[in-house]
Formats: structure tokens, sequence, C-alpha cells
């Protein structure tokens, strides 16, 4: 039988807000454990929950960036449940009214682009963190600690439709959601910090079947790499176990990396009645039409806006801009290096931002925020490059100087180093006569016919330009030269 | 056994007293202290620290002699103990959370420590404030000054008592179904809860965050006045705090300048003009003869100085007892999750894993009526029984605050009938009946679930079960934001009637 995949994912974004969703404590990451939680994180008693206008913003700006209705009134609810790093033993999050609805969000899979929808976003604070390992009573007895660093720390959870079909789609929504959340500025897509978690539901079904199979939900998965590996193994796990007659629970499963398999955490019989309502403490959370117009005005281009306007304006092709545009920081960098060139130079802007510039912040293991390189700089040697000064060989040069020693000045460089590309065509005519007449041999077997012969001509001259000469115009006398 | 405080009538004359320093504040601070152990019978305060009342007189005392002082300067006071405070202990008359101390203070305790009043200590309440008659407090119940064999009322019993008694002249408490009204009617005291977000709500323990509301309790409606005034305000801890009302700010100040403005305008009689609704409903059965008789005779007091008397009727009143107590015990079950001894509060003493220490921890730390409403409330919200039950009682509290709504519209510009059913029952009578205890709300509970103001003055006496004279209150309900008006026919009726004077020694 063939079988068909079926996977929606729940994205667990951590808004990059500076306090927290309903308290004034920092959300920084790292800090000594429960030296960020004050009275509210703690649920000490008398505290309430005050809702920090930031995240709502955030959430607006995801909810404009993927064409979502943003709910003009959404529900702040609470879901009970008792969990020692859980301190209130109920979490405030949205239940029957997110904060947004709907909205698509367009991905690559193998170069062809395909739209997913989105069900909806809804805000909601994270939990504590327990821990269990090496962790001792003052008077040496094994205890469980709770840090309550995070607890409080906003999280918009987006939840897609059940649309993707092969773990590779999957990936790339996931992809293209990362880049879009980073690119928007509301989070900081650190996955290893856990600011950006993946919940994969995975089923599979006979295909031309309409009815969905029992899906199971995949946690912990902390990288794309990961993800792929995961609903991977789990489709093949439904498919055997399918085929052997078996039955698929729903359950939460856990992914193991160190294994490369997801294992049973809980089953649906396990499963919580959250006793759902809406939480007194907290109004409804309006939003008019002004406040989203506001955080309209203060919204980046948005990505696929700036591939299209890339394509438009600069006549680049649909490949290069959807690299150029895979974040907002490589996209402005590029830009302000195309704009400090004359007009139809962006091709070479774009082939230095993908090639020169990203290998070497690759090697550093950078991005392009640290890149030594401002785009001023780095436009100053490409309009050497483009007003025929050096060629794009002397420039590569120029530019490792430059990297490995900080020095912004491609014309120094230049300078200093006597680059400056020959294009004095008598000069170039003089050395080209001196190779025609120092290799009688090899000018005989051009002449013979071999193109061969040729190029190496070609280097000589070269050679005795130390690189410097204008490779068109060595090229062009070489010819004139040997066929007159 | 005289009390230093009965020879001041009020607010107003201890004023004077102070600021023409014929006492000091931290002796009359002294003295009050020493009344408080000698009242220890009452069982009205749970938390008293010397050191800490006399640290706020100090500073009071210093505030009048720079002549920094307000009209609240050096007031003795006391707050439930449902009211988080830095210094004292904070437990909500509950085991479970028997040896906590807050980090700070509720914003309510705050305001009233920047008025410059003393605070005398922390007051018993019903444990998380559920309960009428302040018996379901972790130390015991708290005894009427009146008779010492009836209860206060609840669940701001040790505030009512320790008014009633002379031992401050004022006290904070909080109502969620009529725990500030009800007590001070039993106790004949006043006591007046404000709109729903008129008080911060910030550092008081919840019970049922949309019904609960901070109020105060005093001798009489003028110093209610200065009291609420005080802790009224927009808070921005407090999400359900109310910024503005109608274009009104809510600010300080507004209802004491409501209050004046009423009571300066010079009509003749004082009350001309004003419409009281009276709604049948709180005249049915189960109202006890003598209790409607005090309030009719109120009634025809409030006549005499120029007010109309109109009939009306809020036909859902009765459906306010079966609202309430799934609404509040549903948010009640929610609020009180987080005491699982995991981070502060009671811990048992053995168990076998996380869940048995939470599970030991709550039912030992719990008393018996938390425990009940919790399994109300965890059983209203449960799947399958949301939409018959919490969902159902909104959409009567809906019907509810809309029979004020239409009164308020055009038929009358206050409300006003019996605050409960009966005078002060004996102690320990209520427990022979689970749900006696219930009904006896039936006149307070609608005004929370409708959001609006009440206040409770004495308004007479009725035979209690030994047919000793207890007092009665008359209850005012106005529209949101009518404090002002309230109290100011509160003090309208006060300044003919003399029961707000009556004090327990002389009268029985």
């Amino acid at each position: 039988m063939s079988w068909e995949v079926v996977i929606g994912l729940e994205a667990h974004v951590q808004l990059a807000t500076h306090s927290k969703i309903f308290s004034s404590s920092s959300t920084q990451y790292g800090a000594a454990p429960n030296t960020q939680a004050n009275e509210v994180d703690m649920a000490l008693p008398g505290s309430l929950p005050v809702l920090n206008r930031q995240a709502v913003e955030y959430a607006i700006r995801f909810g404009l960036a993927i064409g979502a209705t943003v709910s003009p009134r959404s529900i702040f609810a609470r879901k009970n449940y008792f969990y020692p790093d859980l301190p209130k033993n109920y979490q405030i999050s949205q239940y029957e009214i997110p904060v947004v609805l709907g909205g698509k969000l367009q991905c690559f899979v193998d170069g062809e682009p395909l739209t997913f929808n989105l069900t909806r976003a809804h805000l909601e604070e994270d939990a504590g963190k327990s821990i269990h390992e090496n962790f001792a009573t003052p008077d040496g007895r094994p205890c469980s600690g709770i840090d309550l660093n995070r607890s409080g720390t906003p999280l918009l959870e987006i939840v897609s439709e059940p649309e993707m079909r092969s773990a590779a789609q999957a990936v790339a929504y996931a992809r293209a959601l990362h880049a879009l959340v980073v690119w928007l500025g509301i989070c900081d897509g650190n996955m290893q910090e856990g600011s950006f978690r993946i919940d994969a539901n995975v089923s599979v079904r006979p295909k031309g079947q309409e009815a969905f199979g029992t899906r199971t939900e995949t946690k912990n998965v902390n990288s794309f790499r990961f993800l792929e590996r995961a609903i991977s193994y789990e489709i093949r796990r439904q498919i055997e176990l399918i085929e052997d007659g078996g039955k698929v629970v729903q359950e939460t499963r856990l992914y193991d990396a160190d294994r490369d398999e997801t294992r049973s955490m809980r089953s649906k019989e396990d499963a919580h009645d959250y006793r759902y309502f809406p939480d007194p403490d907290l109004p409804p959370l309006i939003i008019t039409s002004a406040w989203m117009a506001q955080v309209q005005a203060g919204m980046p281009e948005l990505p696929e806006e700036m591939r299209r306007r890339f394509v438009k304006t600069l006549g680049l092709s649909s490949e290069d801009v959807a690299q150029l545009c895979n974040d907002r920081q490589t996209a402005q960098y590029f830009e302000a290096v195309a704009s400090a060139l004359p007009a139809g130079q962006a091709k070479l802007a774009a082939n230095w931002v993908m090639g020169e510039v990203a290998a070497a912040l690759n090697r550093e293991e950078n991005d392009i925020d640290a890149c030594p390189l401002s785009a001023a700089a780095l436009a100053k040697l490409l309009l050497r490059i483009s007003d025929g000064t050096i060629s794009n060989k002397i420039a590569r040069d120029v530019f490792a100087d430059m990297w490995a020693n900080n020095t912004l000045d491609a014309d120094a460089i230049i300078d200093a180093r006597g680059l400056k590309q020959i294009s004095d065509s008598d000069a170039i005519g003089a050395m080209v006569d001196e190779v025609i007449a120092s290799q009688p041999a090899i000018v005989q077997e051009y002449r013979a016919g071999k193109q061969k012969a040729f190029n190496s001509l070609v280097g000589q001259v070269m050679k005795l330009a130390k690189g410097k000469a204008n490779p068109g115009q060595v090229n062009d006398l070489l010819k004139q030269r040997l066929d007159s | 056994m005289a009390l230093f405080l009965d020879q001041y009538t009020d607010i107003f004359a201890l004023r004077k007293a102070l600021d023409n320093k014929q006492i000091s504040v931290k002796e009359l601070t002294q003295t009050l202290l020493g009344d408080i152990k000698q009242h220890a019978h009452l069982n009205a305060f749970v938390d008293v620290q010397p050191a800490l009342s006399l640290a706020q007189a100090e500073i009071a005392e210093q505030s009048l002699a720079s002549g920094q002082g307000g009209a609240l300067t050096g007031i003795p006071l006391a707050h439930k103990d449902i009211f988080v405070t830095e210094g004292w202990r904070t437990t909500a008359g509950s085991r479970i959370l028997s040896d906590y101390r807050s980090p700070f203070d509720a914003t309510v305790v705050q305001a009233l420590l920047k008025a410059q009043t003393v605070s005398l200590g922390k007051l018993s309440c019903d444990e998380f404030a559920m309960g009428s008659g302040n018996e379901h407090a972790a130390t015991g119940p708290v005894r009427n000054p009146w008779d010492p064999d009836v209860v206060p009322g609840g669940s701001s019993g040790g505030s009512a008592a320790a008014v009633a008694a002379g031992l401050v002249l004022g006290a904070t408490g909080t109502d969620t179904g009529g725990s500030v009204r009800q007590p001070a009617a039993l106790s004949g005291i006043c006591g007046i809860k404000p709109t729903y977000g008129v008080a911060s709500r910030f550092g008081m323990i919840a019970y049922a965050s949309s019904l609960d509301q901070a109020g105060v309790m005093a001798r009489s409606a003028a110093d209610l006045a200065l009291l609420l005034d005080a802790i009224s305000g927009f808070d921005p801890r407090d999400a359900t705090s109310i910024e503005t009302c109608r274009g009104v700010a809510n600010a300080p100040g507004r209802i004491l300048s409501d209050y004046a403005n009423f009571n300066a305008t010079k009509n003749t009689p004082p009350l001309a003009g004003l419409r009281i609704g009276v709604p049948t409903e709180y005249f049915g059965d189960g109202l006890n003869n003598d209790v409607a008789q005090a309030v009719e005779q109120a009634l025809v007091v409030l006549e005499s100085l120029g007010a109309k008397r109109v009939s009306i009727s809020l036909p859902n009143t009765a459906l306010s007892i079966p609202a309430y107590y799934v609404i509040a015990p549903a948010e009640a079950s929610s609020n009180l999750a987080r005491y699982d001894a995991v981070r502060y509060g009671h811990r048992t003493e053995t168990y076998t894993d996380l869940a048995d220490m939470s599970a030991r921890s709550r039912s030992e730390g719990f008393g018996e009526e938390v425990r009940k409403r919790i399994m109300i409330g965890t059983y209203v919200l449960s799947h399958g029984y949301y939409d018959a039950y919490y969902l159902q009682a909104q959409r009567v509290r809906r019907l509810i605050a809309q029979d004020f709504q239409r009164a308020f519209a055009d038929q009358c510009d206050v409300i006003m009938g019996p605050v409960t059913p009966t005078v002060a029952p004996a102690i320990g009578s209520l427990s022979t009946d689970p749900t006696a205890e219930w009904l006896g709300d039936i006149y307070t509970l609608s005004v929370n679930l409708a959001g609006l103001p009440g206040l409770s003055i004495p308004c007479g006496f009725a035979p209690g079960h030994r047919s000793q004279p207890l007092p009665v209150g008359l209850q005012m309900i106005g529209n949101y934001f009518d404090e002002g008006r309230l109290l100011a026919v509160a003090h309208q009726f006060q300044l003919v009637t003399d029961w707000h004077q009556r004090r327990p020694g002389a009268s029985t």
C-alpha cells in the first residue's frame, strides 16, 4: 500500500521582549537561577498579572506579516494543571479566541515556492524549569530544583494547518517561519536556548483516503536537522506499525537525538482536563485599528516584498534574491552595498555578499551582524572592480587583506601594494610584444591551430604584468597582434 | 470595661484631640495595644506587632509636629488578614499560610500607610474569605462584641468585631459576596464596598477575582468616606482596576468630592428629589419580621428627609445564589491552586512523591469550607460540565446586572433594603445546615455579581436567638462610581439618627 503523510507543526516562539509577559522581570537568558523571578513569576499570594504591551505588538507584527486576521478582541484563559515548575498551577494562555487567526506562509522546497496555511497564533506564558540531575539539598540529599527565571517568558504559539506532506516540507515551513520571526525582530531565533521550539503532529493515511489517521505529537526537537529526523522516524514507525497490523496510539512522544528515535511520553488516557476558563485577572485584549496601524508603520519590509523588489528593480535572479533575503541583516547589507555602486552592478554586489563575505563569515562562524567589513567599505572595493582599477582576482586578495587586518580602505591597500590594474594599451601592448618575441615556439603552436597555446601566452603576459594587466585588454591585444 | 476609644464618636473627634495635642499618637497607640490585649477573648486579632505599630505612630507623630498631617494622620486602623503586609504575618485565615510573610504590602495597605494611619495589626477572617460567620478561620471563631455567643458575620468578621468593640476606629475588609456589608450589619457598624475596580486588588489574596473588592469599615458614613477615598484609585499593578468611568478618573479625591458636593446642596429637606428603589424581592419569604421592621423604620426616616420611595423589581435576585456559588468556587479552585507546598506555605511531614506532597499538604492546610468550594469549582469547570454550569452562571450574572441597570435607568437613584435576612446567629449554629450560611447571602451577592457599590449602616436592633437585642443593617446600593452619593445619603440618615453611635457595652 502507498501511504500519504500528514504533518502539522506547532511552534513555540519566545518573543524578544525585555520583560516577561505578565511581570516586569527581565527575560535575559542565562542568569543565576531564580534571580529573574518576582512575586508574579513566583505566584506569591496577592500578586497579579499585567499584560506586556510589547508582547502584544510582536503578536500583531506577526499577524500582519502573514496576512492573518488580528482579533480586535481576544481572551486570556487559564489552563489549569499541577506541575511544580508552573508556580500558579495554571498557565495563562489564549484558548477560544486567540490574538491571530489564519494567515499564510510561503517557503521553498527544492527551489519551488509552496504556501502553507496557518490555523492560529496565540500569546501565552512559559513555565519555569525543573532540574532533576545533579541536584541536592544543602545537606546533600538528592532533590529536584526549580528555576523560575523562564517562568512568565512571553511565547507566541503558532499552529499550522496539517498541510505538509513530507518531512522536507515540514522543515522548509519551519525554516521559513524561523526566518520570518527573526526577520520581524520578534524572536532571537536561538534554538539552543529554546527561543524557537517545534512540536510536530504526524499521521499517515492510505493514499486517497480522506480521513486523517491517528496522530502523534513529537516534542523536544531543537534543531531543523533533528526535526527532519524525528519526523522521518515517526513516519517510518507509524507505517511499519500499521503494516504489521498494529494501531497508532494518540500520544505525545519525545525525540531522543542520541538514539535518533521518538519514544512515548504520555498517552491520551493521561491527558489532563485543563478546565480552561477566562482569566478573571485580565480583561479582554482589545486591539484597535489605530494600534494596528501604529504597529504596521513600525514594521520592516517583509522578505517577500524585498525579494520582489530586488528582482524588479535590480534585475537579480530569483535564486539570488532567495539567498540574499534569508535574513534581514544580510538583505540590508546587500542593499547598502548595491546602492553605493553604479547602476547595473547589483549582480556584482550579490556575488560578493553571497560569495566572499558569506564564506569569510562562515569560516569564523559569525553572522552578518559581526561582519568586520562595513557595507560602505565593501562597496568601495567593488567600485574598483567595476571601474577597472583592479580585477576580480586581485580584489579577492585585497578583500582578504582588509578582512585580516581590519583595514577598511581598499584604495589604500591597492596603492600601498601597487595592485592597480594596468589598463594602458601601450604598456600592455609592449608586454604582449615582449611575450610574442620571447616565445616563438608557443606562437608557432597557436598559429598551427592550437587554442591552448593562446591561453598559455595570456598567462605569460599576466605573469609579466604581475597579475595587474586588464585581462580583457590582454586578450584583445594578443589576438590582434597574433592574427595580424 | 471602659475602652479608650469610647470617648470619641468618630475619626473627626479623634482628629481634633490629636491636633489639639490632648493625646499623642504614640500614647494612643500604646493604649490601644493594651485594649487589644484585654479583648483577646474576641479573637479578632491574629497578629499584633507593637514595635511595628509604634514605628508607624512615630512617623505620624513627627508629621503632626511639623504640620504635615492629613485627615487620617495617626488614626488607628487594622487590616483584614487577606491583605498582604510586609511586617505582619499574612495567613488569609488558613493553616496553609500559617507562617507566611509577604515581601511586599498590598496597594490598599500602602495607601493607608501613605495617609499616615497607624496599623495595629491583622484581623481574623474566614479562610480565604470564604464564609459568612468568621467560623472558618484557622485561629477559631471570632466573637461578636454585642454578644460573645453570636458570630460577628464574615468573612471580614475580625474587622467588624474590632471596630464594633472600639479597638480601632477603622478597618479594611474585602467583599466578594457581602463580606464587608454583612459583618458590618451583624456587628452594628458601617461598611462599604465600592464599585468593582475602584480599589486595587494588588496584594489582596484572591478568592474569586472577578468579584473580590476591597472595602472599609468604621463607625460612621463620614468616616467611611475618608477611608474609602484613601484606598481608591487606579493601580497599574491590577489589570482590572478602573482608570476612568464615564469620563471620570478613578483617583483619590473623587469620592470625597462627590460626598461633599451632595451634602453641600442645601436642599430642604436634605434628600428632596432622591428616589429610593425598594426591591420587592428583598422583602420576601425568609426575611425575619423584626429585621424587616427595622429596615422599614429606616426607610420612613429617609422619606421624612425628603426621599421618595419607589417599589422596584430585581427579578433575578434568587438566581444570584446559584450563579455566585458556581462562579466564585470556579475562580477559587484555580486561584488556590498555587498553594501546593512547593515554594511556600504548609508542607506535610511525610510524602512519597511530588503529587503526594501537594495533595497531603493541601488536605492538611485547607479547612472544610475551602475544600468544599475547591471541589465544586473544579467540578463546574470540568470538561462536559463547563457550559451547563460556568457559562450558564455567567449568563445569569449578565441578567442580574441588567436588572440593576434597568432600575437605575429610569426608576431610582439608589436601591435600599436589608443586608441580611436575620440578625447574627449563634456561633456553631450554621454548621448544622450547610446551605443556611449560603442562603443568608441572598441580598448581598447580586451587588458583587453586578460589580456595583454597596454599603451597610446600622438601622436598629432585633432580637437574637436568646431574644437579646442584636444590630440590624440597612443596605444601600448605588450605580457604578456612585460611592460619594451613597455615603452622603447615609450621612444624612446618621445626622438624624443615633444607631451608629450605639456601643456594645452601653446597649446590652
